[in-house]
């Protein structure tokens, strides 16, 4: 399965002492699940603390006088504006407003911001902003880190316990509380938690303090896809692509006002795609009854003209049915419309619904 | 005396008077992790062997279940409709997937025995 271009975590051997089953995922070799199953382990994350190795994903510190403009013209974003230690949710954007990547940025101090990618786009997100800073007076350094999230309502208590108080830090906030550690309080799961990178030995002796703790167990990757399609969080690569807009996906909401009028790359295209209105739009979609319905499968109007298709789909744990999200025709997106997905030629009657399936519970203040 | 054979591709057949009881082994049920729901064939398909038979999901994906012989569908396992984690706790119990009734027994010589198969897991 794996070829030999596919790269290995640096914790992999922890990986392996724990049981995990691996699976290649953007390259890299990933713990898909644990002995627990994919079932027990996004359950245990929404009731107590899941620990997640995502150092696939990679972190980039932007420094210099003219970092926040060049986090300006890559960026739908006032990189300015941001207090020290705020985090945003943010894209590469291309000329035509694609997005290249989703990213979460944080100002770390005056001119330093904190970006992280994700894995599959790291390579190109890093040409690309090196590309780009010959035109500012900034400096793009990818860092070697180890990755870990710790997510759900105890995750706060767990790091307490091994001695990492993180009481002042609020939701999209990132510190350096340490040496060569970033702690942000985010994540992809919809729950509240942390994400820090980290150098690997201090990466090891933080996990064994975790793992003492019994509400602290190791998630792989399935359940952190179910978790968050929960979550109705976006997945690069499936629902947001270079031929996908921030309109189109529903995350105007990431770019201010102020910014929208601004000169980042692709603000005329997004702004003559919100002008006339996007022709589809990024919806939740419930499945009648048991059967998921997968990304891939297209989507019919109740007479069978074709309305949209399916981007992530699976079975959400929590919500004890299935769960999908995709896109559909603009006039068919109000939730409550009726619709069907074509599952190997059955049609399988499927409502758009708002997201997220499961309430967000982050701690906001 | 019920015999019990297995395919190469993770299936079991129990064969009583000419029909087999078709599951998957605890090694596939293990493979594909906590199945959500199970897309049962109606009764009366006839299949060839290599037909997909039944559709397994996971959280994850999907994956077929082949008809390892020919044959017609006689019965299938209702049960998974409400609970496809049968197929997870007792993989080759209360979690067997369809009945069929043998066109070609002589396919059976093709399969493995259960000792046979065990060294094909390794």
């Amino acid at each position: 399965m794996t070829g030999e271009d596919t790269r290995h975590l640096p914790l992999e051997d922890l990986h392996q002492a724990a049981g995990a089953r691996f699976g290649a995922f953007a390259g890299w070799s990933m713990p898909l699940t644990y002995p627990p199953g994919v079932m027990k382990e996004h359950l245990h994350t929404r009731e107590h603390a899941g620990l997640f190795d995502i150092s696939h994903m990679k972190l980039f510190e932007v420094g210099g006088p003219g970092a926040a403009a060049l986090l300006n013209r890559a960026c739908p974003l006032d990189a300015g504006a941001l207090e020290i230690s705020q985090s945003k949710y943010t894209f590469f954007l291309n000329e035509a407003a694609g997005i290249i990547d989703d990213l979460i940025v944080t100002r770390l101090g005056e001119n330093r911001f904190m970006v992280v990618a994700n894995a599959g786009n790291a390579v190109e997100d890093e040409k690309h902003l090196r590309a780009l800073a010959t035109d500012f007076d900034a400096k793009v350094e990818p860092l070697d880190r180890v990755f870990l999230a710790i997510q759900g309502p105890d995750a706060w208590a767990a790091l307490a316990r091994a001695g990492i108080e993180t009481g002042s830090l609020l939701f999209m906030h990132g510190i350096e509380p340490r040496q060569n550690w970033f702690m942000s309080r985010s994540g992809y799961t919809g729950e509240d938690g942390f994400e820090i990178g980290l150098p690997e030995k201090d990466a090891r002796d933080l996990i064994a303090k975790l793992l003492e703790d019994e509400r602290v167990q190791w998630i792989g990757l399935a359940a952190r896809d179910s978790l968050r399609l929960e979550a109705g969080l976006c997945l690069h690569g499936q629902d947001l692509t270079p031929e996908v807009d921030p309109a189109s996906a529903g995350l105007m909401w990431a770019i201010p006002k102020e910014v929208r009028a601004g000169h980042f790359i692709g603000a005329d295209a997004l702004r003559s795609i919100v002008e006339r209105g996007p022709s589809q739009k990024r919806v939740g979609l419930k499945p009648d009854g048991r059967q998921p319905v997968r990304a891939g499968a297209a989507l019919v109007d109740a007479g069978g003209n074709q309305a949209g298709h399916v981007t992530s789909g699976g079975f959400g744990p929590s919500t004890g049915h299935p769960v999908a999200m995709g896109y559909v025709d603009t006039a068919l997106a109000r939730p409550g419309t009726k619709l069907f997905a074509d599952v190997r030629g059955t049609k399988i009657p499927i409502d758009v619904t708002s997201l997220p399936f499961t309430p967000h519970r982050y701690r906001k203040g | 005396m019920a015999k019990t054979y297995f395919t190469e591709d993770h299936e079991w057949l129990r064969i009583e008077g000419g029909v087999a009881t078709v599951g998957i082994t605890d090694y596939a049920q293990e493979q594909l992790g906590d199945l959500v729901f199970v897309e049962l064939p109606e009764i009366g398909r006839k299949l060839a062997k290599g037909d997909t038979a039944v559709v397994v999901e996971s959280v994850k994906a999907a994956s077929d279940v082949y008809a390892p012989v020919d044959g017609e569908i006689t019965e299938a396992n209702g049960s998974l409709s409400a609970d496809p984690s049968l197929v997870n706790s007792a993989a080759t119990g209360h979690g067997w997937l369809w009945k069929m009734k043998l066109s070609n027994e002589s396919q059976l010589d093709s399969l493995m025995d259960e000792a046979a198969y065990k060294a094909h897991i390794g």
